[in-house]
């Protein structure tokens, strides 16, 4: 194990990181602000993969292709809000998973009947498509260090937001006392719709951003949503904070523990027993991390008071 | 609600002319005999293009001897099994119990076709694969009434690992996701390859970022990198390789991970890759070239050899049929004329072997742009010639 090895790993881990944090974003202060559990928001990453993937072919520019694919990723997640996920936000979280869980199945399929059932690609912006040497034989794609700048810009652009703006407060305040927020003359339904937008925007935003790196395809977004639910119970539900420091923490054990757990295995077993294990146990790592944090933190690290 | 109306006696209408129509077809069945096949492939999920390809390719076989096979009229009905082993035992039984098929062709997933391999043959019917071929069934449970038109799960690996083997790569690395086929790929790799491992990574079937193996692999510093990757993880490894700056350094060698079912999204990432395969689309001769034309012409994008196996089943049963007579109730003549395989397959050099799994010629092919701009595998050169697979010796067939 080289120093060099250890870096481009930890590279990986914070990429993955902060794709988890943008989904992760709108997951959590949905939960949070509006206690409603949304399983559709995989598929919203899915979609702005899709969007992305669509409108960079038919621009030819990947940048434009972003900057429509965002507005459309909005309006789409606006007119979720109101034809479906509005009516469910009286009831209780076993409608809500069942109606979420129908629009995950309902919107694999269309976009199955819109774009094709074979995988979709997106090429890398010629711009951001050289890549640099950080270990021998192997480059480093710019564009991975790219999409690490872009979420954490959008991360800090977000903290500003919610801790430095009107809107922001009253999302805060959401969080901790939705009736009381209502009780003050807040149209609680609007704020309600308009996290939920920006919501399914972050995570439209990921999904674009991920589309020249991985291949654009039904159900993309669906693994990505158990990872992201792990992310925000760790972080603290409806804690922004809490969903940045998590999300990193999730991308660096498991990144790093599928690469070195095996080499760290083997100084207690012969190398083969060294690779089983810890091709078995990696995968387990981050909800070894989530029993752990909940353990000492039954709210998550950074629990929202209410 | 007048045309609900309407649309309702039509319908009982529709239904009363087909009760008569069916209560007449035995007589007419005596008179001109015809053959009930059933397509059960594929054809929803992510995978659904290779179910697609499969399909597509039959019916173009069936269209092209003028809606026939082997003379009779022939009747299809396609089904999708979902890639789910329980939803395809349904269908599979719908197809031989309701509309009394007489060949199921299908499936193209291994896990598809070991759940309906006994509903299949127990009802009488005979099983054609036009893509799966697990080792089971090509050994100790070979069976009479199953038939093989596509090759044994294991080969395409074989065809990479001699490839490394007579190269003289001394180190490879390989890489499969974590469930019974990868495993099954690397070992048929390390079937003729003697050089050393230094490295075998396993990865979950749903990866789709694969940064941390491919700074392993650079770590490693192999003669050549092996890998069994098929659809979007394939089009995920391929694309990240090549953004890697690996594709230049180690030769990357495959099997289902370059195709043309993934090309169209790899595209110039693929440039140079190296698979295994029976057939590619340039292959040389008459017949393969009129496919390849006319399938292009149809669906707009080059064939693979999932479609090449869908369209040799095709003219399989077309032969077999010919062979027989066209007498499609005599199970045994049928079978006969499955065995003898009379027919000229699109790669050319093909027979049945005794397990029913062909005896045919594997190459290795590596990733071309074509003059139109379409990316596609071409054949470089022979690896094994009249292959048998490594199971057959432990099949004892019955007669019937």
């Amino acid at each position: 194990m080289s120093a060099t090895l250890l870096s481009v790993q930890t590279l990986n881990g914070l990429q993955l990181g902060v794709l988890l944090f943008l989904v992760a974003a709108g997951l959590t202060l949905v939960f949070g602000v509006m206690d409603f559990i949304n399983l559709a928001h995989g598929v919203q990453f899915m979609i702005g993969a899709y969007l992305a993937a669509m409108f960079t072919a038919l621009t030819d520019n990947f940048f434009l292709g972003l900057g429509l694919a965002l507005p459309a990723a909005l309006t789409l997640g606006l007119a979720l809000e109101w034809l479906v996920f509005r009516h469910l936000y009286a009831r209780d979280h076993l409608d809500q998973v069942l109606a979420t869980f129908g629009i995950i199945l309902f919107l694999n399929q269309a976009v199955k009947f819109v774009w094709g059932a074979a995988p979709l690609s997106v090429p890398v912006p010629t711009l951001l498509s050289g890549s640099i040497q950080l270990m021998e034989g192997l480059r480093y794609p710019i564009y991975r260090l790219a999409v690490i700048g872009a979420g954490i810009a959008v991360a800090l652009l977000l903290s500003l937001l919610v801790s430095r703006t009107r809107i922001g407060m009253l999302v805060r305040a959401g969080a901790a006392n939705a009736p009381m927020v209502s009780a003050l003359g807040v149209d609680i339904g609007r704020l309600f719709m308009l996290v939920f937008g920006f919501g399914a925007m972050l995570a439209g935003f990921a999904g674009a951003m991920v589309a020249p790196l991985v291949s654009v395809e039904p159900g993309m977004g669906d693994n990505l949503l158990i990872l992201t639910f792990v992310v925000i119970v760790i972080g603290g539900i409806g804690s922004i904070r809490g969903a940045f420091i998590a999300a990193l923490l999730v991308g660096l054990v498991d990144t790093l523990g599928r690469a070195f757990g095996p080499l760290v295995l083997r100084l207690f077993l012969d190398a083969s027993a060294a690779s089983q294990a810890g091709q078995a146990l990696a995968p387990m790592l981050i909800y070894i991390l989530m029993a752990a944090v909940l353990f000492v933190r039954p709210a998550g690290l950074f629990p929202v008071r209410r | 609600m007048k045309i609900w109306d309407k649309g309702f006696t039509r319908g009982i209408r529709g239904g009363f002319l087909a009760a008569v129509v069916l209560a007449a077809l035995p007589a007419g069945a005596a008179a001109q005999e015809k053959v009930r096949i059933g397509l059960l492939t594929t054809l929803s999920g992510p995978a659904a293009t290779l179910g697609q390809q499969s399909r597509d390719a039959f019916l173009l076989a069936v269209k092209t001897l003028g809606g026939k096979l082997g003379g009779l009229e022939a009747d299809i009905v396609v089904v999708d099994d979902e890639l789910k082993p329980d939803v395809a035992v349904t269908r599979a039984r719908g197809l031989v119990e309701r509309d009394k098929v007489d060949f199921v062709v299908g499936p193209i997933f291994s896990n598809i076709l070991i759940a309906i391999h006994k509903p299949v043959t127990d009802a009488g019917a005979f099983l054609i694969s036009p893509n799966a071929g697990t080792s089971n069934f090509a050994g100790r449970q070979c069976h009479p009434n199953f038939f093989v038109a596509s090759y044994q799960n294991d080969q395409n690996h074989e065809v990479m690992g001699k490839y490394a083997q007579d190269k003289g790569f001394k180190k490879v690395f390989l890489l499969a996701p974590n469930y019974q086929a990868g495993k099954d790929s690397l070992a048929g790799f390390k079937r003729h390859f003697k050089g050393e491992i230094v490295g075998e990574e396993y990865v979950p079937l749903n990866t789709a970022d694969f940064s941390g193996e491919l700074a392993k692999i650079a770590a490693a510093k192999p003669d050549a990198f092996f890998t069994f990757m098929p659809g979007g993880l394939g089009v995920n490894l391929v694309r990240q390789y090549h953004q890697a700056g690996l594709a230049s350094t180690i030769p990357f060698l495959s099997a289902f991970t370059v195709d043309e079912s993934t090309l169209p999204a790899q595209k110039e990432a693929a440039l140079g890759f190296f698979g295994g395969s029976n057939w590619a689309p340039d292959m040389k001769n008459a017949q393969s070239e009129a496919f390849v034309t006319a399938y292009e012409a149809a669906f707009g994008t080059v064939p693979g050899s999932y479609a090449m196996h869908g369209y040799d089943a095709a003219l399989l049963i077309d032969a077999a049929i010919r062979t027989a007579g066209g007498k499609v109730s005599d199970r045994n003549a049928l079978r006969a004329g499955l065995r003898k395989a009379d027919f000229t397959s699109l790669r050319g050099d093909f027979r049945m072997g005794a397990n029913h799994y062909p005896v045919q010629d594997f190459y290795v092919v590596q990733v071309v742009r074509r003059p139109d701009g379409k990316y596609a595998t071409s054949l470089r050169q022979k690896v094994f010639d009249d292959y048998v697979d490594a199971y057959a010796k432990d099949c004892q067939m019955r007669a019937n």
